[in-house]
């Protein structure tokens, strides 16, 4: 899950890591309130999971009432880069010295943890690889032994931060990799950290992806569900515990493994189709989960047919048929079937399928994989 | 031969007890997988259709002699239960667990290694790992893997999906062609078995003639698989990288798979195993079909 900026830097204050004061707001209003709070001057700013805020004009200084109102009402249904402006984050504006960048994520070839510190923040971090390799200290950390005061004091030396910065920057280090490691981020990532004249280290922005597999010992995330951006095909999968993710085309999916799934959208655009959205049923899931699925899919107004394609190992073909056979008493599916079935207990659940007399023209049973792609993208176009 | 495990391994289920170890326990059994016993605290002294349960695991591999686990039981114990079965003496351990979060991973890759470098840890979030004819262990429905042949030639499966461990047993079946062993490493972003482990045991296994590589979008495994294939990777290859399709910056189920920018993409995964010399297909069965042109020749 993505956390939106104002999301992260609350994440952030559980782990005691300094942040502005400040405060969400969704109205003109509420951003006043906010700005009075925090105290003038402020900063307002968009809201949004994607780059390029400042450029775009979503990110603006106030110094009263009256620029609060200005700037928040522009700002508010503000479309950058296709993400509309729906909430503001007001707080209180800081000076700035300098600005830094760390960042804490796992380097997945070398089976640890990866902090990168760099003196040049506040730009794409991208870029600063790019033109100037040199500026950013990399640090594998074993994810066992965690990170030290020591450790993380010396990557700031290295990092060659200025000497009134050091003591700062190490403790937002060490507090950002617990807020990381204990709190199960896939990433944490401040940019730009900044220092400031009073020598104070500090979080002026946030960036945290969390790790959804850790949701079950965090019962505080639930406070950030709710206004991730998700189309609604998305959020009826999600209410489903699905693994569905929305796409533009035609042929509707349904595979069990993510892999599979993968290469089912694969092969359907191989063979002339496009498919309508990528959907991983999981492994050994029942009855009520295709008939969920397909509910999902049915939903979906450019879904002109369906592809299901099961390779049963935990998933049992009799599970799935009677999802198939059930689902389609309780829906009226707009789109035909095309279902490729094997693997465990493949036989039975051809064999419900048959007899639930189901028309031919409702669904059809492909012996491949390519087959069940070639009549489903037929169906389709 | 085969790889990883054969007629001689010993098994023990780590969750047998519960309905999907119960369910793939004994349907490893009854493929002739010797499933020796099952671990449940609490539930020591008592039977799953004769197969005996102790309550820890250093009790069952004292008691059975048992050299490898399967251990099926929720994320949050799985950590747990891996490491109880390393610290057992367990050589090694098949976790299929799916949903484990990665800082847990992390640090149970990382422990392993350090302080049990005689385990290896096959997944977490794999279908596991079948040396037809002589050990399954794990969810793959045994009847869709091809029994080797004496002479050969038998081809060895390495792959990161688990329905793309069976769809890629399953093109080979359909064509005849004998299976050494076939391993799903799992799609989780710290594998305890990489790519490159497989292959270098497939490279030195005189039963394995050729290799079957699937891959997914997402990480530098592939690639890096592709740069040992280069260097040391003498058998002829097929591969398959699923995600050709998939959009940048969405996650594709698997916590591995997704495509960050440039980075993870198919089609560089393609090309770095092409340029290995891979033989590479556009779908699992055209890597099949390409493999049995392979195994055609030898």
């Amino acid at each position: 899950m993505d956390l939106f900026e104002y999301q992260g830097k609350q994440y952030f204050a559980r782990y005691d890591i300094p942040v502005s004061p400040g405060g969400p707001a969704d109205t003109v209003d509420e951003a006043v309130k906010e700005a009075a709070s925090a105290g003038y001057p402020v900063v307002v700013k968009a809201q949004v999971q994607v780059g390029g805020r400042g450029k775009a004009g979503g990110i603006k200084l106030a110094d009263n009432e009256a620029e609060v109102r200005e700037h928040a009402g522009n700002i508010l249904g503000m479309d950058i880069k296709g993400h509309v402006v729906r909430r503001l984050w007001v707080e209180a504006a800081s000076d700035i010295d300098e600005e830094y960048y760390v960042s804490f994520t796992l380097d997945r070839s070398e089976k640890k943890h990866l902090m990168m510190l760099s003196r040049e923040g506040g730009v794409e971090i991208e870029v600063v690889a790019e033109t100037n390799p040199d500026a950013i200290v990399k640090l594998h950390i074993d994810p066992v032994d965690g990170l030290s005061e020591a450790i993380a004091r010396q990557a700031c030396l290295d990092a060659q931060l200025p000497e009134r910065a050091i003591e700062g920057a190490t403790d937002i280090l060490v507090k950002l990799y617990r807020c990381y490691d204990e709190g199960d981020c896939d990433l944490a990532e401040i940019n730009p950290l900044i220092l400031k004249p009073t020598g104070e280290v500090h979080a002026l922005d946030a960036k945290v992806t969390l790790d959804d597999n850790a949701e079950f010992r965090h019962p505080e995330w639930d406070a950030f569900r709710g206004l991730t951006e998700m189309d609604e095909r998305e959020k009826m999968a999600a209410e489903k515990n699905l693994q569905y993710i929305g796409l533009d085309g035609t042929v509707g999916i349904i595979a069990n493994g993510a892999g599979l799934a993968m290469s089912t959208l694969d092969v359907v655009n191989q063979v002339g189709g496009s498919a309508a959205n990528f959907l991983d049923i999981g492994g050994g899931a029942n009855a009520d989960v295709m008939a969920g699925a397909l509910e999902v899919i049915n939903f979906d107004e450019n879904v002109k047919s369906i592809f299901i394609n099961i390779f049963g190992g935990i998933t049992r073909g009799e599970e799935v048929a009677k999802g198939i056979v059930e689902a389609m008493g309780r829906v009226d599916l707009k789109a035909p079937i095309v279902i490729r079935l094997d693997g465990t207990n493949a036989e039975e659940g051809r064999q419900i399928l048959l007899d639930a007399g189901i028309p031919q023209d409702k669904l059809r049973s492909e012996p491949t994989m390519l087959d069940a792609a070639r009549v489903a993208v037929e169906l389709a176009n | 031969m085969a790889i990883f495990v054969d007629e001689n391994t010993k098994v023990i289920v780590q969750g047998l007890t519960g309905g999907q170890g119960k369910y793939h326990g004994l349907r490893n059994r009854d493929y002739g997988t010797q499933v020796v016993a099952g671990v449940t605290p609490g539930k020591g002294g008592q039977d799953i259709d004769g197969i005996p349960i102790f309550n820890t695991v250093a009790e069952a591999v004292e008691a059975t002699g048992a050299t490898a686990s399967f251990a099926t039981v929720p994320p949050k114990f799985a950590p747990g239960a891996i490491m109880e079965a390393a610290e057992a003496g367990i050589g090694f351990i098949v976790c299929i667990t799916e949903g484990i979060p990665a800082q847990d991973e992390a640090k149970v890759f990382n422990r392993l290694k350090r302080d049990f470098p005689g385990t290896r840890l096959l997944g977490p979030n794999c279908p596991g790992i079948i040396s037809p004819g002589k050990c399954n262990i794990g969810i793959t429905a045994g009847e869709i893997a091809q029994l080797p042949t004496a002479d050969g030639p038998n081809v060895g499966i390495v792959s990161r999906s688990g329905t793309l461990t069976y769809q890629a047993l399953y093109e080979l079946k359909q064509r005849g062609i004998g299976v050494s062993t076939c391993v799903g490493i799992g799609g989780d972003p710290v594998p305890g078995t990489n790519f490159i482990d497989c292959l270098s045991e497939f490279q030195s296994d005189p039963e394995t003639h050729a290799i079957m590589m699937l891959g997914e979008i997402g990480g530098s495994a592939e690639e890096e698989a592709a740069e040992y294939i280069a260097a040391n990777v003498t058998k002829p290859m097929s591969a398959y990288i699923a995600g050709v399709t998939a959009p940048a910056g969405k996650k594709m189920g698997h916590a591995g798979a997704i495509v960050s920018g440039n980075k993870g993409t198919a089609q560089g995964k393609m090309d770095a195993l092409a340029a290995a010399g891979v033989k590479v297909g556009l779908n699992p069965t055209e890597a099949g079909e390409l493999m049995a042109e392979i195994v055609a020749a030898l």
